[in-house]
């Protein structure tokens, strides 16, 4: 008897011993990825504060007009020119991702389709930028515009929107299409109305992304968009190139500007300049994938994700 | 009430004001094949009292084979379903009776290299060679074996089918969904909560909705794929209710792992063993005098 409890004893403490070891290590383990994300975070609120900080400290009144002086002409066409290329990427990625998710046979050209998304996807913008200068400049002997601009930005962010569209399609559960052509709906019934709506807070964040690109891109629109911006905001006919809803016209955006000013400027503002419209472009980015948040955070509560 | 009946019911309803050769013409009609000549008269008064017809078949289907690549699935099942009764498929798992339910409504034809051959009509019309996969799913509606409503609100879950075929009167649409809520016996609980998610609701009550989403498109015919296996006893018993209220207007096919169950609500039952349809009777029949002696073997547990 009092051999085998010897026995049960010193086995119970080896047990005991591995559980203690093994929530110590558990504990060192979540301390390290506390660590990892709290310096992250830290060094995330440390670049995103210095930017802001600096750039609005050396701020005059008259950069923030909408002049040749003030970053105002940039800070709208960036606005625009992102507002164009997803008019443009949007519809034509939603439509690439649906066919890829719900038309596409499995097979080797599916498969082909899908390497070369994407390859587009991880194109150097530069790349895209002289593809761009050739086809929509080049090509068709127009000057610098923006509408070029968004063509070149779309490039980048199409295979963007395609992929998450697909991801989005594919990973809804496998009932809703079966529930809902088991009622006699037609595919084209089914992906407009129950699919589409459930996939779009995941379609949503996949056009923030892209926007995001849009936003932030510069080398794609130095042969593009072009790095000139004169705009007369009484000028009230659309077809004038100095009208700034003309999307024909030549348009410097915030990233261009910031580019341009710390490396060919001659003015005396220039740093200052640059530091603020990089502090500007900041703020428009994080405030744009804000808003894009909550209005996914809507729809996902209409549809009762969230209870 | 009288809109809401089925057609066949309705062709009754209609045919009590003719004069009774005319009804025996149609009678003679509609029986087909079956039993032409005897039947008819004999069954006569007992269908003017409004009682269950007692041989029409709504579904009827000969040597059916399906394969899954090379698997053979289904191996030449011939089975009728009337009108009006509810049909019982059991069997252990993978023998084949969830795949034959698909068969009925061509839910089959969404996988990838499924074959078919034989033929399953409906109402005397090839499903397969004859009618478009879409009119059929509208006339055979189906019911999951997991609540599958859409990330939608109630009032959109029901008012899906009619909407897909076109209807947009939103009075129409109102009195589709209170009519259909109403026939699954949720009305009362969901008509302050219509345009509330229907993904917020019980797994019971999700199941009920998605009954009602399939009565909403007027079907001729339900089907069922384990309708109560994700379910708990009293949402069970529930839908069972259901099911039995429901034989009085639409036909129902079930699929059930539950004994029980199909012995409880069926007023046929066959059972499916390997892909063949070993045995096929009234529900009486089959679990108290079984002819095959595999049915008896798992009507008593021995297997399965």
């Amino acid at each position: 008897m009092d051999k085998i409890s010897s026995i049960q004893s010193a086995r119970r403490s080896r047990t005991n011993a591995r559980i203690r070891s093994a929530v110590a290590s558990d504990r060192v383990m979540t301390g390290i990825f506390y660590l990892v994300a709290g310096f992250f975070l830290l060094l995330l609120f440390a670049f995103a504060a210095y930017i802001i900080l600096t750039g609005f400290a050396n701020a005059q009144p008259y950069m923030f007009s909408f002049t040749k002086k003030g970053i105002g002409n940039q800070f709208f066409n960036t606005i625009y020119l992102v507002f164009l290329s997803l008019l443009i990427s949007v519809p034509i990625g939603i439509l690439a991702g649906i066919y890829m998710s719900e038309y596409a046979k499995p097979g080797k050209m599916t498969n082909f389709l899908r390497i070369c998304i994407e390859t587009l996807s991880s194109l150097p913008s530069i790349v895209v930028g002289l593809f761009g200068y050739l086809v929509f400049i080049v090509l068709t002997h127009a000057q610098w515009n923006l509408f070029a601009g968004a063509l070149a930005v779309s490039i980048l962010s199409l295979p963007l929107i395609a992929t998450t569209t697909e991801d989005a399609f594919r990973s809804l559960p496998d009932s809703y299409k079966k529930g809902s052509l088991g009622m006699g709906a037609t595919l084209r019934q089914t992906i407009c109305t129950v699919l589409l709506p459930a996939a779009a807070p995941r379609i949503i964040t996949g056009v923030i992304l892209a926007a995001g690109r849009g936003f932030g891109e510069a080398a794609a629109l130095l042969y593009t968009a072009g790095m000139s911006t004169d705009i007369n905001w009484a000028n009230l006919n659309i077809l004038s190139p100095t009208n700034p809803f003309n999307p024909f016209r030549p348009g410097e955006t915030l990233a261009l500007n910031i580019w341009g000013s710390r490396t060919e400027a001659l003015a005396a503002d220039a740093a200052e300049i640059a530091n603020l419209s990089s502090a500007v472009l900041m703020i428009m980015v994080l405030s744009f994938s804000l808003l894009a948040h909550l209005l996914e955070g809507r729809i996902k509560k209409k549809m009762g994700d969230t209870k | 009430m009288r809109d809401r009946n089925n057609t066949v019911e309705k062709w009754w309803d209609d045919s009590m004001i003719e004069s009774s050769v005319q009804v025996m013409e149609k009678m003679a009609e509609h029986q087909s094949a079956k039993d032409p000549a005897s039947g008819a008269q004999a069954d006569m008064p007992d269908r003017m009292a409004g009682m269950k017809p007692a041989a029409e078949q709504k579904f009827s289907v000969k040597s059916l084979n399906l394969h899954y690549g090379s698997f053979q699935a289904l191996k030449n099942i011939s089975l009728d379903i009337g009108t009006n009764e509810i049909m019982a498929l059991i069997g252990p798992s993978g023998c084949g009776k969830s795949t034959f339910l698909k068969t009925l409504n061509r839910m089959n034809d969404l996988e990838e290299g499924v074959s078919i051959d034989g033929s399953v009509k409906l109402d005397g019309t090839d499903i397969y060679h004859s009618m478009n996969a879409i009119e059929l799913r509208q006339r055979v509606g189906m019911v999951f074996q997991q609540p599958n409503p859409f990330p939608k609100s109630v009032y959109d879950n029901v008012a899906y089918g009619p909407r897909i075929r076109g209807i947009k009167k939103k009075s129409t649409l109102d009195e589709t969904v209170e009519r259909c809520l109403t026939e699954v016996g949720i009305w009362a609980e969901m008509k302050d909560r219509l345009y509330k998610s229907a993904l917020g609701l019980s797994g019971g009550q999700q199941q009920r909705l998605c009954i009602a989403r399939t009565l909403a498109v007027e079907p001729e015919v339900i089907l069922m794929d384990e309708p109560t296996s994700a379910l708990d006893p009293i949402s069970t018993m529930k839908i069972e209710d259901l099911a039995t209220e429901l034989k009085k207007k639409y036909t129902i096919v079930i699929v059930t792992h539950n004994m029980q169950q199909a012995n409880r609500i069926s007023d046929m039952t066959a059972f499916f063993l390997l892909g063949e349809m070993m045995e096929c009777g009234t529900t009486q029949d089959i679990f108290l005098n079984p002819k095959n002696k595999k049915t008896e073997e798992y009507i008593s547990g021995r297997f399965g």
